[in-house]
């Protein structure tokens, strides 16, 4: 038996809008969910139904309103929902990745630095940095000439790819994946899809939301479909 | 890792009968750059004050991780002990350069200044130690023997950063570094301030009232109103789900774009 990477038990989040009448919305709950190293899960469901949600409360930008969830080795796993926010940071920068389809984007820093950034901080230096954040940005396509450029001009879709190159440079133990394929053309879809089976065979506990039945069949090895809640008072 | 650069417990301080700032807890960590956001006079700036010990609390204590004796209290020690401090392991930015600069003496005897003032006196290292710091924060090095009264707002703050840079401090203090700049200058300097915190590993506390600043630069934030904390905690979590109503009201109220 396969130990988890990614262990959730009892997993629970609502919503308290305290300027708007103090209106309680639940998004999730009672989810428990065990992801193994090199094991792909993904999250189906309606629309609205607590996806993106669930891999928010995982990475911590989300405050679980009840139950825990452990990312890690199980000797040394931390609790997201107990841990000090400097533990999250480091989670963050060693063990676990987040790629989103949308790219924040910080004014005036060229595309390729923002490639290298993850790495950089890690202490890789600079010209290894700045060569495996080559390889990446060819491999999703995007032109040489773009890349010591800053991505505010750049198209949709570069920006997306960009974030994708961001998401990926590091070799995460764990990740989350928010349709990372969203708007994507075929060709780059493909090499999305290539992205997550190395980081599988790399040994990654992968959760995703993918809209996308192809990309969904190619990498998930089973799925967590959430049911709707309804929203009460 | 395993030690706060600075523990704060319990501060308060009042001016007469208005409140400044009360329950005040928190600690640093090494490398760790914390914002401290909230509106005018909600006591942003008293915190701050009272942790870079411009600023006598009544009462609470501020721990500082000194190289050779561990956390002591600052308001414990010695005013000489206390002024080598802020001259060496701090540096601290004041939101008008003019605050932080003299305004008589040039670019360079600005950073020189700082160096000799904790005992440096080889003037063609103090010289070259100025010139490369100009040069970290992106000044124009031609004008390194000008006046700052003749430099733009911009040019001004990147003088009083390169001074506080240039003991190679471990905390730097800074009160809305970027706020009386315009939006060009501002993202500029913003994003080296980021490349600058992080290639050096400093700890930081930013007071802000922007929440685009907190989350450019900071890990974590404390939200303030009233002279108290009414939230703390990692910066995404607070601006994508922030719990106090306060917060709430405060990030709902950012322009998107």
């Amino acid at each position: 038996m396969t130990t988890s990477f990614i262990q959730i038990e009892g997993l629970s989040k609502s919503f308290t809008l305290h300027n708007q009448g103090g209106i309680t919305l639940p998004v999730l709950n009672l989810v428990d969910l065990k992801i193994s190293s090199g094991e792909c899960v993904v999250v189906t469901g309606p629309s609205g139904v607590g996806k993106s949600s669930l891999l928010k409360c995982i990475y911590g930008n989300y405050l679980a309103t009840e139950g825990s969830v452990h990312v890690g080795p199980p000797e040394t796993a931390l609790d997201i929902t107990r841990a000090a926010p400097r533990e999250i940071v480091n989670l963050r920068r060693y063990t676990l990745g987040y790629v989103t389809q949308f790219l924040r984007i910080v004014p005036r820093v060229p595309a390729i630095e923002i490639v290298m950034e993850p790495l950089r901080i890690l202490g890789v230096d600079l010209d290894e940095a700045r060569e495996r954040s080559a390889k990446m940005l060819a491999r999703l396509n995007i032109p040489e000439r773009l890349w010591s450029l800053a991505p505010s001009t750049f198209s949709g879709g570069e920006q997306q790819r960009i974030n994708l190159a961001r998401g990926f440079i590091v070799e995460y133990p764990a990740l989350l994946l928010d349709e990372p394929t969203a708007s994507l053309d075929a060709e780059n879809r493909q090499v999305v899809v290539g992205l997550i089976e190395e980081a599988k065979q790399n040994g990654s506990a992968i959760l995703g939301i993918f809209h996308d039945k192809e990309v969904r069949d190619a990498v998930a090895d089973r799925e967590l479909l959430l049911k709707e809640l309804g929203v009460a008072a | 890792m395993d030690e706060p650069i600075l523990s704060v417990t319990d501060l308060k301080k009042t001016y007469g009968a208005i409140r400044g700032c009360k329950n005040i807890s928190f600690d640093i960590w090494p490398g760790e750059v914390l914002a401290v956001v909230g509106e005018s006079g909600s006591g942003k700036s008293t915190v701050l004050n009272c942790t870079s010990a411009r600023l006598e609390p009544d009462a609470g204590t501020v721990r500082y991780a000194t190289r050779c004796d561990g956390l002591k209290n600052i308001f414990d020690m010695s005013e000489p002990e206390r002024r080598f401090l802020m001259r060496t392991d701090w540096g601290f930015v004041h939101q008008n350069p003019r605050d932080g600069l003299l305004m008589d003496m040039s670019a360079g005897a600005n950073i020189g200044e700082r160096l000799m003032a904790i005992g440096e006196r080889n003037y063609s290292k103090i010289r070259d130690d100025a010139g490369e710091w100009l040069g970290r924060v992106e000044f124009d090095l031609e004008r390194i023997d000008d006046l700052p009264t003749r430099f733009s707002g911009g040019m001004q703050q990147r003088v009083q950063i390169a001074r506080n840079l240039v003991t190679k401090p471990r905390l730097v203090f800074m009160d809305e570094p970027t706020g009386g700049l315009d939006v060009s200058v501002q993202a500029r300097l913003l994003d080296m301030l980021r490349t600058l915190v992080s290639d050096l590993g400093l700890a930081a506390i930013i007071v802000t009232h922007d929440l685009v600043v907190a989350r450019l630069l900071a890990h974590r934030m404390i939200v303030m109103r009233r002279g108290e904390i009414v939230e703390s905690g990692l910066t995404d979590q607070i601006l994508d789900d922030p719990q106090h109503p306060y917060s709430q009201l405060l990030v709902s109220s950012i322009l998107q774009n």
